[in-house]
């Protein structure tokens, strides 16, 4: 087993550093003119576990606005949503919450 | 033809296919193995093994074809850099994915008694999935779609059009088998809601 050397603690950072190291990302989900209502519907509830009354909300912000924030997080986790989105065959990409 | 159902004793996702709607499937999903094993970013594996094995980089471009960039889009459309780094990991694993998946589809009918050769009038294929295949089913189906809309050019709102071509028109036709496939997921999906 590897031992990590010890870290002190960067006692320096601004806030201001904080903040942008803190701030979230989010996973959109574009329109598309090919999948399915339901089959959306079911992906956000399945991936996501969301009830359906949520799921089909943001369902409906895809097919109405074009995109929908469906998640939001930490840059990795954000990525791992995008990557499941596209296994599904959605159309997603990730951004910094604005 | 009546898609999928949920049976209700034993949990299953079942369907009856004809022997030309299952030799047509197996075609779709065949020609999908095909484009996603084709373009150069896939994973090579005629290398030497050490070699491969030392060799992890996946593509960081955007595929040429048309149909890629829908099925692998670019995850930071306003970051090059990043949209690379992401695509050099995510894509070999993503198309390996698809690819096993429109496999599972080929081998189920394949199981279920769907010959190498259709020669057979009036064969029947039934088909009987569990939730997980049933699923794998389903994405496939997404992956087919997005591969012929992407061909045909399908657009939001444009049924008219596409009910306006004369029906000898291969597009039409293919067009037809486009919605065939949407109707068939549409079930799929009814089927595993339901429990």
């Amino acid at each position: 087993m590897a031992a990590a050397s010890p870290v002190e603690v960067e006692p320096t950072s601004t806030p201001e550093e904080i903040t942008v190291l803190a701030t979230p990302w989010v996973t959109i989900v574009w329109n598309d003119p090919v999948n399915l209502m339901s089959y959306v519907t079911y992906v956000f509830q399945k991936y996501f576990g969301y009830d359906k009354k949520k799921a089909e909300k943001l369902m409906m912000e895809v097919h109405e606005d074009g995109k929908s924030v469906v998640s939001s997080g930490s840059r990795e986790e954000m990525e791992r949503d995008v990557q499941a989105m596209h296994e599904y065959g959605l159309w997603a990409t990730l951004d910094k919450q604005s | 033809m009546s898609g999928f159902q949920r049976h209700r004793r034993s949990q299953q996702v079942i369907a009856t296919f004809t022997g030309f709607e299952a030799d047509l499937l197996r075609s779709l999903e065949a020609q999908l193995v095909e484009l996603l094993r084709n373009e150069a970013a896939v994973p090579r594996d005629d290398v030497d093994p050490f070699e491969a094995l030392m060799d992890f980089t996946g593509p960081t471009t955007e595929p040429d074809d048309p149909v890629l960039q829908r099925l692998f889009p670019t995850a930071y459309p306003d970051d090059e850099e990043a949209a690379s780094e992401f695509r050099r990991y995510t894509e070999g694993g993503l198309r390996d994915g698809k690819a096993a998946a429109a496999v599972t589809v080929i081998e189920t009918l394949e199981d279920a008694g769907l010959p190498p050769e259709l020669t057979e009038d009036g064969l029947m294929i039934d088909v009987e999935l569990d939730e997980p295949t049933a699923e794998t089913w389903m994405r496939s189906f997404t992956d087919v779609r997005l591969a012929l809309a992407t061909r045909l050019e399908v657009e939001d709102g444009d049924e008219e059009y596409w009910e306006s071509l004369p029906d000898d028109d291969p597009r039409a036709q293919a067009h037809e088998i486009y919605d065939w496939v949407g109707y068939l997921q549409e079930t799929l999906v009814m089927a595993l809601s339901k429990r």
